[in-house]
């Protein structure tokens, strides 16, 4: 029984963002998709750029991205988000302008897009989220896919010999001297969401500064197209894909590189 | 030292019952219930209300955002 004393407004400590909707996700139970929304929403909320923001939905999961967030969207044919964003941030560019991609979207049929929006050091933000599978088409292998794992395409495990070796985009984009920012998080832990959102939030800050690209991948689950019920999804996703898929900044311009970040912003 | 305590409203309906939650709450407060809501889903409710403090864990992990913290001096 909820305590009827402390349900007053004055008393409210958290609560759903403004910029989030009413509409019931279409999310799998569980699925970190919705807490990446989540987050994404309060950023624009706290930085009060909600009407200063437009988002770039990809195909996959996540394509009706555009339902959950209110702001302006665009949704770009797969993997083409980057491109898309490239023409919407130079012809508007006090707008901050993202992407939201997953890890089909973004590492297999966007790879090209994806390298050159970086290369540019275009001014925008980009969130990945590596789920390590092609979630909506039903839970086939994707570039990310670990050596090992079992997905529909690979139903004995990926056999590097037949299907390569998982692809590490973000370490790929760290190297371009576009990007400024490049962090890998995840959104499985209390402590590790609040990190999550600093990170989005610096990412969408960067576009203040114009100092290039900043892409923050989400290492993620997908329960439905792993087959693994949430909880255990997350602790499957701690054991094996953050051995691959290391945590934490990869590039901070800012910080690793004070006097080239100073010129860039003068 | 000033205490707290805190209370969580789940909206129900809205629940699909992941229970990431249950696991994010440090004083193991939230259980799934036995019945389901609307959708078939056994949804997130304080099992132990007294114990909470309020601070949110469980609303910041919940992907579908259906949770709305309070908390209170006592
Ligand atoms: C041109 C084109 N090729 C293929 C597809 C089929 N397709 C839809 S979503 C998807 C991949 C989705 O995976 P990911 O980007 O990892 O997103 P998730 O669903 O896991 O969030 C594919 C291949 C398509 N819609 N359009
Ligand atoms: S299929 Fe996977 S990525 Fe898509 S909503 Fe379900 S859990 Fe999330
Ligand atoms: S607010 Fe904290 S203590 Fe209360 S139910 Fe949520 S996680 Fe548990």
């Amino acid at each position: 029984m909820a305590d009827i004393d402390i349900i007053k407004d004055e008393n409210i400590v958290y609560k759903k963002s403004k910029v989030l909707t009413d509409n019931v996700m279409h999310y799998c139970p569980g699925c970190s998709h919705g807490v990446v929304h989540k987050l994404i929403a309060e950023v624009i909320e706290e930085m009060g750029i909600q009407d200063k923001t437009i988002g770039v939905s990809p195909v996959g999961c996540s394509v009706f991205a555009y339902n959950y967030l209110d702001i302006d969207w665009q949704e770009a044919a797969h993997g083409r988000a980057p491109a898309l964003a490239t023409a919407t941030k130079r012809l508007m560019p006090d707008k901050y302008v993202f992407t939201y991609q997953g890890d089909g979207d973004l590492a297999s049929i966007g790879a090209a897009e994806i390298i050159h929006a970086c290369n540019r050091g275009e001014n925008i933000t980009v969130i990945f989220i590596n789920n390590g599978i092609y979630g909506m088409t039903g839970g086939q292998m994707a570039p990310t896919t670990l050596v090992g794992m079992k997905t529909a395409t690979t139903p004995y495990g990926r056999d590097v010999e037949l299907n390569g070796y998982p692809l590490k985009m973000t370490e790929l984009v760290a190297q371009l001297p576009g990007t400024c920012y490049v962090t890998r998080q995840s959104v499985h832990t209390p402590a590790t969401v609040r990190k999550c959102k600093k990170a989005i939030r610096k990412a969408f800050e960067n576009q203040d500064k114009k100092i290039g690209t900043s892409f923050v991948e989400v290492t993620s689950t997908c329960n439905s197209g792993w087959k693994i019920p949430p909880v255990e999804a997350n602790n499957w996703m701690v054991d094996h894909m953050f051995k691959f898929y290391k945590q934490g900044d990869l590039k901070d311009s800012e910080k690793d590189n004070p006097d080239d970040y100073k010129k860039f912003i003068e | 030292m000033a205490k707290v305590k805190g209370t969580i409203v789940v909206d129900k309906e809205k629940c699909k019952g992941c229970g990431l939650c249950v696991v994010a709450c440090p004083q193991d407060v939230i259980e799934l219930a036995k019945e389901v809501n609307g959708k078939g889903y056994n949804f997130a409710y304080m099992a132990k209300p007294d114990l909470c403090i309020g601070c949110a864990n469980c609303a910041q992990v919940c992907p579908d955002s259906i949770i709305t913290v309070y908390q209170t001096k006592i």
